[in-house]
């Protein structure tokens, strides 16, 4: 499987947890991601979402998405146009919901990249790199482990399941 | 070959294999545990995946709990969405006010000792004070497990906490939890199991091993598991008729990493804005003023808690500093109806409580009790993320119900061994 995604840099710090990605409140009112999409990390930086363009790839520190193992954190960021995290660390159950929804968590050293950064996330047979074009440097990425690639490779765990899953 | 931990036995015994830590294990699941934040996109996916029927209508349990009641229609509108499917695949539905989805399946003796437990839930760890693996999931996952009865898991490593020493009067479950998890750090368990061993094991009974399950999740640990003593058998007599085997750790396990806790060295904790993990002795913080307090949830929310946080309160005169709202939420309809029995919450209400219903009740701002602008809230609760009461200028203290009544009495953050 080859994916490959060009974006600008949006970075954020360690430890962001998915009420941070969307407050609990904000989906007292609707589970409409293209609706809560507005609400983006709104804790974080109340101007984030507004600023955000289809394309841009997400960059954190540690642990990212910890804290409640809400699904909506992944498929919020998908809904606004994100298609790739790329942190030093992630929580367990950000990751699953991530690589469940298409959402492509990349574990790599996030240290260097800066705030706008052009980058490309590619992910070959099984290696994930990114480059920073604006850098000029190349980030070795943790690769995914199998099981997470062939869910990640049907487009999720919709299509993992109807495709029978992990057999009879 | 070496000796297994218990959560490497628990899913040896469910994915039919012998794993050892970094194997992945496609296991089959004792029971499956949805909310009301997390059912109704569970419902979504389960109908994108083709779902039809549950694989055993009676392993599958949708909690009413985050929106207890619902203040909106629309959350009105997600437990009606609940309702109607369990309604037709025959599960089970926790009403609202009946409780806390983890609480509850323990106080039914739904889950038991050797069990694998999945919930829409990350404090569904909570459970592994019963000696099961229980670990929360996201919606998707527990569509899946719906459907098939199976999840796959990466089988974790486990770091071993062996409790050790007397425990100091005045030293709350919470206290040692918090200063485990202080220690850990955010990510110090990420991906882990965290099993705890040790003579002060004894010491906490196992209410209070809840409290030490529960908050292990705020170091990311994937499950959280004591062993089975008299304590854990009493708990589930009257429970459960089902018949339970014990889990014990062969003595040649392999951990990851081995910490040592001793309890009599340890003292009130107090984790300060806006991380569990930022923990400090209470104090450090004590006299910061406090507008509201919180008794409740799934980590301070049940019998021993508000017996606890009585204690203080009716030692130090029962009188609520001026100003203070306290604010007490049941973990559950049972623990509800035990204080009620048992008079402590005619004496909280007398005091000037506000009572609310059995649930998540104001921690993560579903249900209510939201804090006004600028406020400081001290709560038993086990996240103080900002804004995760509903409001990003409130500041959130999480600490031992006996601090969080101190400083009802006060006002001020206030170490309880020194009042009273």
């Amino acid at each position: 499987m080859r994916i490959h995604l060009e974006g600008r840099a949006r970075v954020v710090g360690d430890d962001i947890n998915t009420d941070y990605i969307i407050a609990s409140t904000r989906k007292r009112d609707t589970l409409d991601e293209s609706l809560l999409k507005r609400y983006l990390l709104e804790t974080v930086d109340p101007s984030f979402a507004a600023s955000v363009r289809p394309g841009d790839l997400l960059v954190a520190g540690a642990n990212f998405g910890c804290g409640s193992a809400m699904e909506i954190a992944a498929t919020v960021i998908l809904a606004a146009g994100i298609r790739a995290v790329i942190a030093r660390s992630f929580s367990r159950t950000f990751f699953r919901n991530a690589i469940n929804n298409g959402l492509l968590p990349v574990e790599a050293e996030t240290g260097g990249i800066d705030e706008g950064d052009q980058l490309v996330v590619t992910l070959d047979e099984g290696a994930l790199t990114v480059a920073n074009l604006t850098r000029g440097s190349q980030l070795e990425a943790k690769p995914l482990s199998p099981m997470m690639a062939r869910i990640l490779d049907a487009g999720g765990l919709v299509e993992f399941t109807r495709r029978g899953g992990w057999g009879p | 070959m070496s000796g297994q931990t218990i959560s490497e036995k628990i899913l040896s015994a469910k994915s039919g294999g012998a794993v050892r830590p970094g194997d992945i294990a496609v296991c089959d699941v004792d029971l499956v545990i949805g909310t009301d934040a997390s059912s109704p996109m569970a419902i979504d996916y389960f109908e994108k995946m083709g779902g039809e029927r549950l694989f055993d209508p009676s392993r599958v349990v949708f909690s009413l709990d985050h929106y207890s009641p619902p203040s909106t229609p629309k959350t009105a509108a997600f437990h009606d969405r609940v309702r109607a499917f369990a309604a037709r695949t025959g599960a089970e539905v926790l009403e609202v006010g009946v409780g806390i989805s983890h609480q509850v399946v323990a106080e039914r003796g739904r889950v038991l000792p050797g069990d694998l437990v999945i919930g829409a839930d990350s404090h569904t760890v909570t459970c592994g004070a019963l000696n099961l693996f229980a670990t929360g999931v996201g919606s998707s996952d527990l569509a899946a497990a719906m459907i098939s009865g199976r999840i796959w898991l990466r089988t974790p490593e486990t770091i071993k906490i062996t409790l050790s020493g007397t425990r100091p009067a005045g030293l709350a479950a919470k206290d040692a939890a918090l200063a485990i998890i202080g220690e850990l750090g955010a990510e110090g368990a990420n991906y882990q199991t965290l099993e705890f061993h040790g003579p002060a094991v004894d010491a906490f009974s196992l209410e209070e091993r809840f409290v030490f399950s529960n908050l292990a999740v705020e170091a990311g640990a994937k499950a959280a598991i004591f062993g089975v003593d008299a304590a854990t058998i009493a708990y589930l007599e009257g429970r459960t008729a089902t018949p339970f085997v014990a889990i014990d750790a062969d003595a040649d396990a392999v951990y990851a990493r081995e910490i040592g806790v001793d309890i009599s060295r340890l003292s009130p904790r107090i984790a300060v804005p806006h991380s569990p993990n930022d923990v400090v002795e209470i104090d450090a913080v004590a006299g910061t003023p406090v507008h509201m307090v919180f008794l409740g949830t799934c980590t301070g929310g049940r019998v021993s808690d508000f017996h606890e946080a009585l204690d203080i309160l009716e030692r130090c005169g029962g009188r609520l500093a001026p100003g203070v709202q306290l604010v007490v939420t049941p973990a559950s309809r049972e623990v509800y109806l035990r204080l009620t029995a048992d008079g402590t919450l005619g004496k909280l209400a007398a005091m000037g409580a506000i009572v609310t219903t059995p649930g998540c009740g104001a921690c993560c701002g579903t249900s209510g009790a939201i804090p006004g602008d600028g406020m400081t809230v001290i709560s038993t609760a086990n996240r103080n993320f900002k804004a995760r009461m509903g409001n990003a200028t409130a500041s959130i203290y999480l600490a031992s119900p006996a601090a969080c009544a101190a400083a009802a009495i006060t006002g001020r953050i206030t170490d309880p061994r020194t009042i009273g």
